[in-house]
């Protein structure tokens, strides 16, 4: 299981937890099993063709998994996985 | 047994090694460290290039921060020679294992002929006002006159720019130019701590000029009243050295960045949203851009400002005062700035984060090939769409131009 920690702006998506234990061995297993339980999210982290939206960045272990190997990048059971969107408040 | 000054002076030349100023002058860069142990008033009459200011008086207490490697050859010097070698004494008896005297003092160097540098002489009413930022060998005097020779821009005197603006200009930061034309509302106050009640209703550049000038009536402040956009973004920052970002749309996050690489100024930016931010700081060229960190900005149900979504008050409190370090940073040039990494504050858990965050190869305003086609003046063409900074932004921006297979 991996900790997959939810930013404020998704919370309400997810019972308002900010974060949760996913099964998963990549990126795109995890993310899978996070809209499986949680379908609203789909359309805010997903492109129509199954890809990461450019304004949701997701890091594994404090690095960005686009310079990893996208949605293919592998996690271990106990890393860290944070999904960031881009926020404006000033 | 009492001794007399003469004696005093004998031990100290009989065990403290001397050196002219010729040897001095003639050592390469770095060889040591050169330590000016006068008075203040002495040395802004002028010093040896290069060299620190410990005056006698302080030299236990302060050597370690000039030179702190107990091994590395020390040169000290005072006026005449005599007040250096009992200065060296001292440092031999701290365990300083390399330490000489320059003989004959600043008076030989200069009767010498050689070069001294005249530092930059704060008025005394400065002095007292900058105190404890001339303690710190990091700042000192040199460190405060630069302060009050730069310019910072703030993007908005929001809930980020409100401890942000009065904290550099305590500091002394001498120009503080104000990017805002909104009015005080009484909802402002929760945060925006540079406003006040009495204040609603007024513009927001003003009152923030009025609380800049109470703390310190030194600053010069600019006052931009205008919306930031892509038609006046560049004249609004050109001459700045540094920008602070603490805007509410990302709009105006896009077009300043955009600008901002270009023109190579430094952007402190920072974002809240309820009990949480992000902070970083944009420096071109050495780490990534805001579009390099977010290609696009999300949708708007996605991304609801603080008037939509609420923040704690203290939130952009406190990110703002990380901006005003970072600036701060950026305009002494010391430490290490987040330029590279993105510090996420979760005011709930206080609990702060770090990411790394990478320039991204191919992206259309800090690329290689996005710096060469500026250069030769024509827009970047990316999968056949001409981008230019400062782009005009749509809800979707490149997105909805270029293909994600080009920006991949």
């Amino acid at each position: 299981m991996s900790t997959v920690f939810i930013p404020a702006v998704l919370r309400a998506n997810v019972g308002g937890v900010k974060s949760l234990e996913l099964e998963g061995d990549s990126i795109r297993a995890v993310v899978g099993a996070l809209v499986a339980q949680h379908p609203s999210l789909g359309s805010q982290l997903l492109t129509d063709d199954g890809d990461l939206n450019r304004f949701v960045n997701v890091y594994v272990n404090g690095q960005d998994v686009r310079y990893l190997e996208g949605l293919d990048t592998p996690v271990a059971p106990a890393d860290e996985v944070r999904l960031l969107p881009a926020m404006a408040g000033g | 047994m009492p001794k007399s000054y003469a004696d005093l002076l004998r031990e100290a030349r009989s065990q403290i090694r001397e050196v002219s100023p010729q040897e001095v002058d003639a050592l390469p860069a770095g060889a040591a460290t050169i330590v000016d142990v006068r008075e203040a008033s002495e040395w802004e009459q002028g010093h040896l290039p290069g060299a620190h200011h410990v005056s006698k008086s302080y030299i236990e207490q302060q050597i370690e921060g000039a030179a702190p490697d107990r091994d590395a050859p020390v040169i000290l010097y005072c006026a005449g020679g005599v007040r250096s070698l009992f200065a060296a004494q001292t440092l031999a008896e701290m365990g300083y294992s390399d330490v000489a005297s320059m003989s004959g003092g600043f008076q030989a160097w200069k009767g010498a002929g050689l070069d001294f540098e005249t530092p930059v002489v704060l008025t005394a009413e400065q002095k007292q006002r900058y105190s404890r930022h001339l303690l710190i060998p990091e700042v000192g005097s040199a460190g405060q006159a630069r302060l009050l020779g730069s310019k910072a821009l703030f993007i908005g005197a929001g809930g980020l720019g409100s401890p942000a603006a009065l904290y550099l200009a305590a500091a002394g930061v001498g120009t503080i130019g104000i990017v805002d034309f909104d009015i005080v509302d009484v909802s402002n106050l929760q945060r925006q701590i540079i406003h006040t009640t009495d204040r609603v209703g007024e513009r927001k550049v003003e009152s923030a000029r009025q609380s800049i000038n109470a703390l310190n009536p030194d600053i010069n402040v600019v006052l931009h009243e205008e919306m930031l956009v892509a038609a006046n973004v560049e004249r609004l920052i050109a001459g700045y050295d540094v920008i602070l970002d603490g805007t509410d749309t990302f709009e105006t996050r896009y077009i300043l960045n955009d600008a901002a690489v270009a023109a190579g100024i430094p952007v402190v930016h920072a974002s809240v949203f309820r009990f949480e931010g992000q902070l970083t700081t944009f420096v071109p060229y050495d780490g990534p851009c805001y579009r390099c960190l977010y290609p696009t900005p999300p949708p708007p149900e996605l991304a609801p400002g603080c008037s939509v979504a609420g923040v704690l008050g203290v939130v952009p409190g406190i990110l703002g005062l990380l901006q005003a370090n970072e600036a701060l940073k950026v305009l002494l040039g010391i430490g290490t700035t987040l330029s590279g990494r993105l510090l996420l504050f979760d005011a709930l858990e206080t609990e702060f984060t770090e990411l790394k965050l990478r320039r991204d190869p191919n992206c259309p305003v800090c690329s290689d090939a996005a710096v060469q086609a500026r250069a030769e003046g024509h827009p970047l063409q990316v999968d056949g769409v001409d981008v230019d900074a400062p782009f005009l932004m749509t809800m979707t921006g490149l997105a909805g131009k270029v293909s994600p297979d080009a920006r991949a």
